[in-house]
């Protein structure tokens, strides 16, 4: 083990992906000269050539589309978007074109691409910089939608993500890029679709993903220090969701509390407790709830932004009303 | 229904085609941004070849016209009837390696490219043998093993794709060229130019194709393009451009062939206009309203693919009307078979619904 940023852990995948596959390959904007807007590419031009780590002009939709007909052709492309707030240029290609070829194909074409870059809150850039994307491609049948939050998963994670046959939307943090964590060494292969309890507990569910678990595992501290056993769940994957996990987890703690930063309404917290309403019912002694972002644009100034995130003392209140205890 | 009969119509009363003598080597070099000649002179065998295979789309098509009609196909159904000199020109003109992708007006490019005419007609019935199993319709239509790769149904998503296609050609170092079509109407699609952009950027091996049949579903190009010459929209890319008379498959073929080699040659991408015409509307749904009977009409007779060639054929002596109107029959009854060989396919299969949405066993 050695421990390393997540930054650097997404930079050795990609780059240890490229050594041993020659048809896999980077693009996007700032990715080649510039090492990456926020730095994560770096060395990547130096070692594989321009033919390789390809900066494209600024053209979300056109080299998204560009990525997916390479895919076509059976080369892996890596496509990084500067942000995934860009990536609603490129939505369409994501959705229309990665996610479906395979199936109105009737199998024929399978397109083995992923689409990756900084997603969620950033600190103070206002609405249109600031905002989560899980719940929106996470919708989607053909995509698989893979949040990691420490060093390893997102190593381990985006390794499995650009071996995988089919499109992978990669969500990584901005505000996480710079945390370091253990990392195995040599090849690292996490398992796409699988959830990981990050801390057992008897008394509640925490899940969340990404930067969430950060909220989470702090929200765990302190309840813990009330007298309150929490399991907290890294989901890790949005789609597929590991459904077992999250119910076999609610077997045991009978309550749940989904924690995320995009906004409350059709959100991945929704889903998860719908499934744990549907599957678990008999198994509930409270209402499932969620955490989640405000249900508003991101606002800009600090103490507007504070309030629209969601933040562990609100964790840490929502897992009392489950509990039926005081905080 | 209008059926169009090319062939039952006699010869001598159509008016003089000006370009169908056959012209020099010389006149026949692409003029920059300029009109592309023709020339119909070609050998006999060369233009049976391309009649043929004009003739077995247009009679396909409007088969499946018919098959729309009596319920039996659903959904959007866009049919390439008087477009086909542009399908089998380009096809000619290109190496069988050479990917090809198209939007959603797919039947014809795929049958060109070699698929069986049955599993375009079974996946237009929702059938388990269609060309997708049923999961793709008539839009949706790709055959990967003949380098054809759909079937696109988002108004010129498919050109970034193409240019993706180039882009692998030429990051595996091969001498494969990208043949990428599109419509008037999606040549105004902002991913349309960011495609030219990166293609001329990176010297992509890539011939856009735009065919330009003058109505964007009900809107004519002038009405839709700040230019109405298709062919100059490349210019501020630096993409050279041809207008080609896109009802001629001979000069399609050979305007194809000069920018296919001027693409595999290292020398970047093309964008051939080619001006054809649609004789149906933009869909079976589409009455086409927006232009009159006699516009229709006046391009059937004056222009028409496949007449053209039959009169070459029968005008120089190579084959008489009878014998063309046997090839007809023989294709008629082609086509009738696909229909029926795809009508006894089983019906799409309950238990591949949930299939193919992502790999087996991932």
């Amino acid at each position: 083990m050695r421990e390393i940023s997540v930054r650097e852990a997404i930079r050795d995948a990609m780059a240890e992906e490229m050594r041993r596959d020659e048809s896999v390959f980077l693009m996007g904007e700032e990715v080649a000269e510039y090492e990456g807007a926020y730095k994560v590419s770096q060395g990547l031009l130096k070692e594989f050539g321009p033919e390789r780590v390809v900066d494209t002009p600024i053209t979300e939709a056109g080299f998204a589309g560009v990525g997916v007909g390479a895919a076509m052709m059976g080369l892996r492309p890596i496509v990084e978007f500067m942000t995934w707030n860009f990536a609603m240029q490129a939505i369409d290609q994501i959705v229309n074109s990665a996610a479906k070829t395979r199936y109105m194909s009737g199998g024929l074409l399978g397109l083995p691409i992923v689409f990756r870059g900084p997603n969620g809150v950033a600190s103070q850039v206002a609405a249109q910089h600031s905002q989560d994307y899980g719940a929106w491609y996470a919708h989607v049948p053909g995509l698989k939608v893979v949040a990691p939050f420490d060093a390893a998963d997102a190593k381990g994670l985006l390794t499995a993500a650009i071996r995988d046959p089919d499109p992978v939307v990669f969500l990584e943090h901005e505000l996480l890029y710079g945390e370091s964590g253990q990392v195995p060494d040599g090849e690292h292969v996490a398992e796409l679709g699988r959830a990981r309890v990050v801390r057992p507990g008897r008394d509640v569910t925490l899940v969340s993903w990404s930067r969430g678990v950060s909220l989470v595992l702090d929200a765990a501290a302190e309840l813990a220090e009330q007298g309150i056993d929490a399991e907290v769940i890294d989901l890790r994957s949005l789609r597929p969701l590991d459904r077992a996990t999250l119910l076999g987890s609610v077997q045991r703690t009978h309550r749940i509390v989904s924690v995320e930063e995009g906004w409350p309404s059709c959100g991945v917290g929704a889903e998860i407790v719908a499934t744990v309403v549907a599957e678990a019912f008999d198994a509930l002694d409270a209402p499932p709830q969620r955490v989640s972002g405000a249900d508003v644009p991101m606002p800009y100034a600090a103490h507007l932004e504070a309030l629209a995130l969601p933040l562990s003392e609100t964790v840490v209140r929502v897992a009392h009303e489950v509990c039926y205890t005081d905080g | 229904m209008a059926v169009s009969k090319p062939m039952e119509r006699g010869t001598e009363d159509l008016p003089a085609l000006p370009n169908l003598e056959v012209r020099s080597a010389a006149s026949r070099e692409p003029k920059p941004n300029g009109r592309e000649r023709t020339a119909l002179g070609q050998p006999p065998e060369v233009l049976l070849d391309i009649h043929r295979r004009m003739l077995l789309l247009r009679r396909m098509e409007e088969r499946i016209g018919q098959l729309y009609a009596m319920g039996e196909i659903g959904g959007f159904c866009h049919l390439y009837i008087g477009q086909e000199a542009v399908a089998v020109g380009m096809e000619r003109a290109t190496r069988p390696d050479d990917p090809v992708i198209t939007a959603y007006r797919c039947h014809a490019h795929m049958v060109v490219r070699g698929a069986a005419p049955e599993q375009v007609i079974g996946e237009l019935l929702g059938k388990a043998r269609g060309v997708s199993q049923g999961k793709g319709g008539s839009m949706h239509m790709f055959d990967p093993a003949r380098n054809f790769y759909g079937g696109h149904g988002i108004v010129g998503a498919q050109v970034p794709l193409g240019t993706g296609i180039a882009f692998a050609l030429k990051y595996r170092k091969t001498d494969r060229v990208c043949v990428t079509y599109f419509g008037d109407g999606a040549i105004s699609q902002g991913q349309v130019a960011e495609a030219f952009n990166m293609a001329a950027l990176w010297n992509l091996p890539i011939v856009y194709v735009v065919e330009n049949n003058q109505y964007g579903m009900g809107t004519a190009v002038d009405r839709a393009s700040a230019i109405s010459e298709l062919h100059r929209r490349g210019e501020s890319f630096g993409i050279p451009g041809r207008e080609v008379d896109g009802m001629d498959p001979v000069a399609v073929e050979q305007a194809g062939q000069a920018a296919l080699e001027h693409a595999r040659g290292g020398q970047g991408p093309m964008l051939l206009e080619m001006k054809t015409y649609r004789y149906r509307g933009h869909s079976m749904s589409d009455p086409a309203l927006y232009r009159s009977r006699e516009e229709v009409q006046k391009v059937r007779e004056e222009r028409d693919p496949i007449a053209r060639v039959a009169d070459v054929l029968v005008q120089s002596g190579v084959v008489d009307a009878d014998r063309l109107k046997v090839v007809d029959r023989e294709i008629r009854a082609q086509v009738m078979e696909a229909v029926t060989a795809a009508q006894a396919m089983p019906d799409a299969n309950p238990a591949e619904l949930l299939s193919d949405i992502y790999a087996a066993g991932s």
